[in-house]
């Protein structure tokens, strides 16, 4: 273990710092399937200065909320992130139920997000943050079953140590289920287009239509950040970083992120989006398979 | 049979003199355009003539099953005369134009509401009063005229419950520029460019249609080899914009791999036509008895070559697509447009075809090379997104088959010939088989040879109605991908 006082700061540096690289991966994934050169890969970095420098236009029609809601929205997802334990090196101190917490954290940014859509009364808005929480509904029930068969597979209430053996017999099901639910939960395709103008179909880029400048760039930085989050989970569920040397364990996890993130630029590249009514089924699935992590946990795990 | 029929007939690319029009008193008029429509004529224009303060209907129609066309008129008249539009829906874009620019009412018209133009206080044209659906689960969305993408501005109203559609109303008319009003006394010396920019994708139908009139109105047509010269460029010009439409539809779904290829095959057929002549919309190759540019055998041999390369990497780029579940999942019995519903509202073109209804100028009225060189239509039935960009790819096909085939057999002759003046008093009629269907050109000389009157209808004058429909019952997240199915032309129709 670190010195947790030079501990908190290394995480919340590799979380905010390294966060906007994921999307910048993904493009140039997708650039290189479709034979272009891309965006550079720190265009994201690029396009947060940009946006910080730049005024904020706001409806008259808007309550504080406007601006309200993606500064709580930023700060729940970095707090969730904080919760997350990064290896064995960065496992940061972890409590009983510290992943009820998170699940809240992020449903508290999805709130917030919504509710800042809603503030300017634009019809597009209403419907993409309609959209948002319908989905959602599905994708929590699929991340809590994840969750409960890591802890009832370890027999433990907190992230730092559910993550840290293998995930046992219900690996590949916990892996499918996860990375499902990591495609809806960071509006990838087949779920949604992050690169589409098309606002009668977009879901998370809509709620954010009328934000500008530096809320704009806490919106992108904060998906950025939940997208790393998810990324990482997925990686430490599945994988058993707690094994691993102290930083072996960071680039194995560094190695398992790079390939999560690989693996969406692939999925974006191949796979048309799917229909609105589509999209609960392959959320159901999901949760379904997770659940059968978790029966696999319940019944057949090591415990 | 219009063996029988009051109107007078003419073949396509031909005109007649505007005495032997058969004219009858309005009321008869609309009657006797409507006996003609129930028995499945198909209503190509409609438009006014003033006739001092008084004002003349022109009803042009086709027979496709008789390779004809038909013309009549009605007895000079002021204020109203009964609607044609209760009878046949495919007349009611047509009526409100004619209100708009001459004052005339149809009485029983259901829905009078300027078609372009701007109201009173001089707003914009979706400012007029929409259709709505009364309810506490309704909502109103309504998109554009500015919008996200780098598209023409149209406005978008949809009356929704929840995600699904319930009725769509289209409001255009932002990118009127007069076009019709700036021909009268014409043609004049810009006339040419005008026509080219009618709508920029149609530059070569437009143009056709256009230099057809004129050669009709002369008494002649082009030389051979120029009509050889204009199926080239047609084609070409189908190739381009099909090829752009099925990566368009693409990018929709997010499928990246027919999107980014078809975006630059694309360039590749754009890049042949500018071979051909230089630009590569096609601008300044078609003229009023022939063509300027030839094509001479050696640029003909490289264009060939060049085009088999294009059509294997389209064949490609589209079987990538068909064969992905996911793309088809999307498309299949989305958009459905029944072809009761596609007859009745007269769609023509590849929406048309995909209905099950074969209609393609090309076929039905063959004017210029197509004469001598056809191609098979491309019908495909169900009406949904899914058959739209079917056709769209059979076209593809059938149209690289024509061309490598035309390519091989040039006529011999001059590429131009000059053009005697037009004939006074004459009505001539040009159809043309556009990429998005059939390009109407009507044109009636006064005295001296002048453009008395001179309508031009888009192809998508008679689609967007169909849009409309096809958005009925589905889900307002595939309006994207149901617009761009159709991808009518917004300067087109606002002329």
């Amino acid at each position: 273990m670190m010195n947790p006082i030079l501990e908190m700061p290394l995480r919340l540096a590799v979380w905010l710092l390294l966060a906007p690289l994921l999307p910048g991966i993904v493009n140039k994934v997708k650039a290189w399937v479709a034979g272009r050169r891309g965006p550079p890969v720190l265009q994201l970095y690029f396009d947060l200065a940009k946006l910080w420098r730049k005024g904020v236009v706001v409806s008259t029609l808007a309550s504080p909320g406007f601006l309200l809601g993606p500064a709580v929205a930023w700060v729940a997802v970095v707090g969730a992130a904080l919760l997350m334990p990064l290896g064995p090196s960065l496992a940061g101190a972890g409590f009983r139920g510290d992943f009820l917490v998170l699940i809240y954290l992020l449903a508290l940014a999805r709130f917030c997000t919504a509710w800042a859509a809603m503030e300017t009364g634009s019809a597009f808005e209403g419907m993409g943050a309609a959209r948002e929480v319908s989905y959602a509904v599905l994708a929590e029930a699929a991340i809590i079953a994840a969750v409960l068969s890591l802890s009832v597979q370890t027999g433990n209430l907190s992230l730092s140590t559910m993550l840290a053996p293998a995930a046992g017999a219900g690996a590949a099901l916990l892996a499918a289920g996860l990375f499902v639910v990591l495609l809806a939960e960071n509006c990838r395709v087949p779920f949604d287009d992050p690169n589409t103008h098309l606002e009668l179909t977009m879901i998370h880029e809509v709620m954010v239509l009328d934000h500008s400048g530096p809320p704009l760039a806490a919106i992108l930085h904060g998906a950025s950040v939940k997208l790393l989050l998810f990324s990482v989970l997925l990686v430490q569920a599945v994988l058993p970083i707690g094994q691993f040397a102290p930083w072996a364990g960071a680039g194995v996890l560094a190695a398992g992120v790079l390939g999560v993130t690989i693996g969406v630029g692939l999925v974006e590249s191949l796979l048309a989006r799917l229909a609105f009514r589509r999209v609960p089924l392959l959320l159901t699935t999901a949760f379904l398979l997770c659940l059968f992590a978790l029966l696999a946990a319940w019944k057949g795990g090591p415990s | 049979m219009s063996a029988a029929t009051p109107f007078a007939l003419l073949s396509n690319a031909t005109g007649l003199p505007w005495t032997a029009v058969p004219e009858w008193p309005v009321e008869d008029f609309v009657r006797t355009t409507a006996g003609e429509l129930s028995r499945g004529a198909r209503l190509c224009a409609w438009f006014g003539v003033p006739e001092g303060r008084a004002l003349r209907l022109v009803a042009v129609l086709a027979f496709d099953a008789d390779n004809a066309l038909g013309v009549a008129r009605s007895e000079p008249f002021v204020d109203g005369y009964p609607a044609l539009t209760p009878a046949h829906t495919q007349a009611h874009l047509f009526e409100r134009e004619v209100w708009e620019q001459h004052g005339v009412v149809p009485a029983g018209h259901p829905w009078l509401k300027p078609v372009r133009r701007p109201n009173e206080a001089g707003n914009a044209p979706a400012n007029g009063e929409f259709f709505r659906v009364e309810g506490s689960e309704i909502h109103e969305v309504a998109v554009g005229p500015v919008h996200a993408g780098i598209i023409e501005p149209g406005h978008f109203r949809f009356q929704c419950a929840g995600e699904e559609v319930l009725h769509l109303e289209i409001a255009l008319g932002y990118q009127h520029r007069g076009i019709e009003e700036a021909l009268a006394v014409g043609p004049h010396r810009a006339t040419m460019a005008q026509m080219e920019t009618v709508a920029g994708d149609t530059t070569i139908a437009h143009a056709t249609a256009h230099a057809t009139v004129m050669e009709a109105l002369a008494g002649t047509e082009a030389p051979l080899r120029a009509q050889w010269l204009r199926v080239i460029a047609l084609e070409l010009e189908r190739l381009a914009n099909h090829t752009g439409d099925i990566g368009a539809l693409a990018g929709d779904v997010a499928f990246l791999p027919t999107q980014s290829a078809c975006g630059k095959i694309r360039g590749d057929y754009l890049n042949l036509t500018a071979l051909l002549c230089g630009n590569r919309f096609g601008r300044g190759l078609v003229r009023p008895g022939g063509c300027r540019h030839d094509l001479e055998a050696s640029r003909a041999h490289q264009l060939a070559e060049r085009l088999a390369a294009a059509l294997a990497d389209t064949e490609q780029a589209v079987a990538w697509f068909w064969d992905a579940a996911s793309v088809r999942a999307r498309f299949e019995n989305v958009g459905v447009v029944f072809p009761q519903q596609a007859a009745e509202i007269g769609l023509v073109g590849p929406a048309a075809r995909a209905c099950g209804l074969v209609r393609d100028v090309r076929y039905d009225h063959p004017a210029g090379w197509h004469r001598f060189a056809q191609a098979p239509v491309a019908v495909w039935p169900g009406g949904d997104v899914f058959a739209r960009a079917r056709i769209r790819s059979l076209e593809i096909q059938r149209s690289g088959a024509l061309l490598r085939e035309q390519l091989a057999l040039p006529p011999d002759g001059p590429t131009r010939e000059e053009l005697p003046p037009p004939a006074p008093e004459t009505l001539a009629v040009a159809l043309v088989e556009g990429w998005r269907g059939e390009v109407c050109h009507v044109a009636l000389t006064d005295a001296a040879g002048r453009f008395r009157r001179y309508k031009i209808v888009d192809p998508s004058f008679h689609n967007w109605t169909g849009l409309a429909l096809a958005l009925r019952g589905t889900a307002i997240s595939d309006f994207p991908i149901c617009n761009k199915s159709f991808n009518l032309s917004y300067c087109g129709f606002d002329l």
